[in-house]
């Protein structure tokens, strides 16, 4: 089994050698939330892969890879979202946000 | 959040005398100062730490608007003000094209949430072609309150 199909809050199905699809629960715990900076960080880590990357709160489900879109989240610290990967490198993909939100925190501090 | 309730439309600029980034964002906070809403706080302070956080990273996210903000000690509440260009000024937006709609925040500190409700709420309006083409069509204060205004009362037009 791989590591990643170890992990709960992963749950990933292989469509197809090429369709992987992916999805991860994460929690934001740095204090100030996903403002503008975290925001790009996400977008940019997103952008280097080939998934389709979209992330959603309770109500609204938005483009994982667009700016302005993530900014329209709002997630605040405590917030959980989804997030949901559709293509070759799905996994990886899900692997890299969720590190990059629950283990670096975007490299800012928790309340 | 709605637009009224962090925008100052006492302070919009409805053209900027300034044609570069820094002028526009010091006509912005010296308006917000002069609408009352910065307290004690100097202006030009203010103006240089919201031009250090633009140096950091363009909060020009693209489609000719910029939202340049800053966390301040001058302000217990969220507060914005509005300023245009026709001429459209050079943010080293994400999409390198030219800036014509200014959103200058102002948000308190330790108030993490309520800077990303107000930044929800402009977000989310900015997505629409419709709403980014009238404000730009927009050529005085009262047009750009009334627009917000109705944006607020979710009319039919976006």
């Amino acid at each position: 089994m791989k590591e990643w199909a170890r992990d709960p809050r992963m749950n990933a199905e292989k469509n197809s050698l090429e369709n992987v699809v992916c999805e991860a629960v994460v929690e934001i715990k740095n204090a100030d939330g996903i403002h503008m900076r975290p925001a790009m960080q996400f977008v940019d880590i997103a952008n280097r892969y080939k998934s389709n990357i979209t992330v959603s709160n309770n109500e609204t489900q938005v483009d994982g890879k667009s700016i302005m879109q993530m900014s329209i989240l709002a997630a605040t610290c405590g917030t959980k979202l989804k997030i949901k990967a559709e293509g070759s490198d799905a996994q990886e993909v899900i692997e890299m946000l969720r590190e990059l939100i629950e283990d670096k925190m975007f490299g800012e501090p928790a309340p | 959040m709605k637009f009224e309730d962090f925008v100052c439309f006492e302070a919009t600029v409805p053209e900027f005398e300034a044609a570069d980034r820094d002028g526009a964002i010091a006509e912005l906070v010296s308006s917000l100062n002069k609408a009352g809403k910065l307290g004690e706080s100097n202006s030009k302070a203010i103006t240089r730490a919201v031009i250090k956080r633009e140096n950091e990273a363009s909060t020009g996210m693209g489609k000719g608007v910029a939202v340049p903000h800053v966390n301040h000690k001058a302000v217990k509440d969220v507060v914005a003000a509005v300023g245009q260009s026709q001429a459209g000024i050079d943010f080293s937006a994400l999409d390198k094209q030219p800036v014509y709609t200014v959103i200058l925040l102002i948000s308190p500190v330790n108030e993490p949430d309520k800077h990303l409700q107000a930044m929800e709420n402009i977000f989310r309006n900015l997505q629409y072609e419709k709403f980014r083409r009238f404000l730009r069509q927009c050529r005085s204060a009262e047009q750009i309150e009334d627009l917000l205004r109705e944006v607020d009362e979710g009319s039919s037009l976006l």
